[in-house]
């Protein structure tokens, strides 16, 4: 008698389990309460027993897949015994189901629901109690014929869930060209991203639009603008980061954001600067030159922290392209200085003072402005002491820069007057954790308190 | 090249196929002493005699089993119905006799005729009368099912029909026997059964028509090639055998797609389109596909009503427009 293997819920809130690792193989034999996986929970690695006595005689789902809860992974059998339609029906039954989100199923139903719900005669609704049957049955049909030729196209305009509404031919184009569906915006009806949406944005310079390998090497630095394939690493999202996400995100909003602030000591910077004044007005550097220049190297030692949220993965980025908010006459805008980390000082100060000239003269191109893998805004000449910015989608972090001051603190057991600056990382926490972001922020100050180490 | 009527390309079509083929008789109410209820048949009793063009009582079950077996016995019947709302009463000889001949005399019967007649809607004709039975026939396996909407195609077809070894049902317009267009002399025309055939060239949106829905959809195609919007109008012909590679072809250009029919919603002929196009066409949809068809009641009489109940131009525009996310 065959066994079947089903993804249990090895955790009360447990909806689905990823295989992390079989620990028998096919044909192995197995006794009732021996392990034969470790599944990952939305909590931590659990072990899954098996529960009949027999051979293994089929593993239904891979290392590394994830199975909702339920779902037929494996067939424990006798060795003879035949497992055909076991087997062969799970998998056509199951199939779907492991890939469609669980969130599709009331999509699915919301436009029988709406039909039902075309608002009725109110004459034929007063006498609903004591309508013969055969009547009903009429009515019900001429109900449904309304509103299949009214109001079918229109059904289910509000989906529940975060279920991304797209034709068939934009999903095909959006897949065909590299388009994430889910940083597209819709102009279709409900939001639905049809053909014009990917055409747009597949003319926009995109994340992970490739490029050839060889040309990335060729091309020099200031020519590379846009990430391409290989210059990150998207990594699947792990159960627990699953569960982060969703309860973080129930908690705060969509980008459920934590905030991490550090008072840093900018006198060696200040000096710093006095020092490059004095050689020559070419040398003339700000604050938030020296700022952008040392937030670039922090986050190349951080990739973790140099990262996209793209609601089914995290795209870590190898290189460091820092936006810089820019307040322009009527909002502001974040041009890019792309490769920053590998910039020298001297470049980033003169491609910052044109971004910024250039981003108020409203002469920047698509280009100049998307693409950036971490950001960084700037109050501080506005004598804003310490701020909080908002993180710009997808982009994991922003670092909010405060005025420099002079302030009274102790250094060694004395007081003693320091210029100090404040900063302020806002953090997507569906990424970032707490101590990660502070590990950046311990770099950074590194940078900042030691400004020579930048010349490294 | 001549501009012919509907109705006269229908003549030369019968007329032609009797010269070709003395097997060839036509029968029905009014054919012979009263040229036909439309005229199509007119002259054709002066020309071929009565046993050739023969008028039958108003019993249009007997006159059309009378056909079947004499299609059994070798010869090549074209029936009249004066208008397919009467050919109801005949169903029985069409669905379970000629259809059927062939199948269930193990190959022995092949049914080599033509049932013809006026379809669908013309004005104020009222419930009874205004029917388009195209989905209904079409359901039947063993019938051919033909819905021409131009003249040269109602000479073309006619002509192949009856010449087809099998039964073929042939759907006229009473609104289409005065519509005229050109229709070359001294050729002889003959459509192959089952082909559909482009009516106007776009690459926006497709819509798929048959019979007298594809003047609307030409109309509209004409006014919306004005606004720069390009229909690719596909007129199915056939619609059993149905030329389900045009169809596909056609929306795998365009990426939507509105089908248009005289009949109501439920199993209609866009009901199956729609199912063809699903299933040929999914990853190049870019819209849901509509349909535009009667609306589903029996059709008024009052001229206002009548109106609202059809499919028109208004309709086909509006699907259209939908489609292509214009509104």
């Amino acid at each position: 008698m065959a066994t079947k293997v089903v993804m249990e819920a090895l955790s009360p809130t447990m909806e689905e389990g990823r295989l992390v690792k079989w620990t028998k193989n096919e044909g192995d034999a197995v006794k009732s309460g021996e392990i034969l996986a470790e599944i990952e929970t939305d909590k931590a690695v659990m072990e899954l027993v098996a529960r009949g006595d027999g051979v293994l005689r089929k593993r239904l789902i891979n290392e590394g897949d994830t199975a909702p809860v339920g779902q037929l992974i494996a067939i424990v059998a006798a060795a003879d015994e035949n497992i055909d339609e076991l087997a062969g029906g799970a998998a056509d039954a199951q199939a779907p189901k492991a890939e469609e989100p669980k969130a599709e199923a009331p999509a699915q139903e919301r436009p029988r629901d709406a039909r039902t719900s075309v608002p009725e005669d109110p004459a034929h609704s007063q006498g609903e109690a004591s309508t013969p049957p055969q009547e009903r049955d009429r009515r019900g049909h001429e109900r449904f014929a309304t509103a299949s030729q009214g109001a079918a196209l229109g059904a289910g305009d509000a989906e529940p869930g975060d279920r991304v509404r797209s034709s068939p031919l934009a999903r095909k184009l959006a897949s065909d060209r590299g388009v994430e569906l889910g940083t597209v915006q819709g102009s279709g009806p409900g939001g639905r991203i049809v053909k014009r949406d990917i055409e747009q944005a597949a003319t926009r310079p995109q994340l992970g639009a490739a490029a050839p390998v060889a040309q990335r090497a060729a091309a020099p630095v200031a020519e590379r603008r846009i990430s391409t394939e290989g210059d990150y690493q998207d990594i699947p999202l792990t159960q627990i980061r699953k569960t982060i996400v969703r309860r973080l995100a129930e908690s705060i909003g969509p980008v459920p954001t934590f905030y991490l602030t550090a008072e840093l000591d900018v006198e060696r910077v200040a000096e710093m600067r006095e020092a490059m004044i004095e050689l020559g007005d070419q040398y003339k550097v700000s604050f938030n030159d020296i700022v952008l220049k040392a937030v670039a190297t922090a986050l190349q030692q951080h990739p973790e922290v140099n990262a996209h949220w793209l609601g089914d993965k995290m795209r870590y980025f190898n290189r460091v392209h820092v936006g810089m908010a820019v307040a322009v006459e009527d909002g502001l805008i974040t041009p890019v200085i792309f490769d920053a980390d590998r910039k020298g000082l001297a470049d980033i100060s003169r491609e910052a003072r044109e971004l910024a000239k250039r981003a108020r003269d409203r002469k920047l191109k698509p280009e100049e402005y998307t693409g950036a893998t971490f950001s960084v805004s700037n109050l501080g000449m506005f004598g804003i002491d310490h701020f909080t910015a908002i993180i710009n989608p997808p982009e994991a972090g922003i670092l909010a820069v405060g005025s420099v001051e002079e302030r009274v603190v102790a250094v060694d057991g004395a007081q003693a007057i320091r210029k100090r600056m404040n900063v302020t990382m806002s953090c997507d926490h569906r990424v970032i954790d707490g101590a990660t972001g502070a590990k950046f922020l311990q770099t950074l100050r590194r940078l900042i308190e030691n400004p020579l180490m930048l010349v490294y | 090249m001549p501009i012919v009527t509907y109705r006269d390309a229908l003549n030369q079509a019968l007329r032609e196929e009797m010269q070709h083929d003395d097997r060839v008789f036509l029968m029905g109410e009014e054919v012979g002493e009263y040229n036909g209820a439309y005229k199509v048949s007119r002259g054709l009793l002066d020309q071929f005699g009565p046993m050739r063009v023969v008028d039958t009582p108003i019993a249009e079950l007997g006159f059309a089993g009378i056909g079947v077996g004499a299609a059994m016995v070798g010869l090549r019947p074209i029936i009249e119905f004066m208008t397919w709302n009467f050919a109801l009463l005949a169903l029985d000889q069409v669905v379970n006799a000629a259809a059927k001949m062939l199948y269930m005399s193990n190959g022995q019967f092949p049914i080599p005729m033509v049932f013809r007649g006026p379809n669908g809607a013309a004005l104020q004709l009222s419930a009874q009368h205004s029917q388009a039975w195209e989905s209904w026939l079409a359901h039947i396996p063993g019938l051919k099912v033909v819905t021409p909407a131009t003249p040269y195609d109602a000479k073309g077809l006619l002509k192949s029909a009856i010449r087809d070894e099998n039964p073929v049902v042939f759907l006229e317009g009473e609104m289409l026997y005065n519509t005229k267009g050109e229709v070359p002399e001294g050729e002889e025309i003959l459509i192959p059964l089952g082909k559909a055939e482009r009516k106007r060239q776009g690459e926006h949106c497709s819509v798929i028509a048959h019979g007298k829905t594809v003047l609307i959809a030409i109309q509209v195609a004409d006014a919306l090639a004005k606004e720069g919007i390009n229909l690719d109008v596909i007129d199915l012909r056939t619609i059993r055998p149905m030329d389900v590679e045009a169809i596909a072809e056609s929306v795998k250009k365009t990426n939507r797609a509105v089908v248009v029919e005289e009949g109501w919603e439920m199993c209609g002929v866009g009901a199956q389109v729609v199912d063809y196009i699903q299933r040929e066409c999914f990853d190049f949809l870019d819209a849901p596909v509509l349909r535009v068809h009667q609306a589903d009641v029996p059709m008024p009489y009052a001229k206002n009503l009548e109106r609202a109940a059809k499919p028109d131009a208004q309709k086909l525009t509006a699907a259209v427009r939908k489609v292509l996310y214009l509104e």
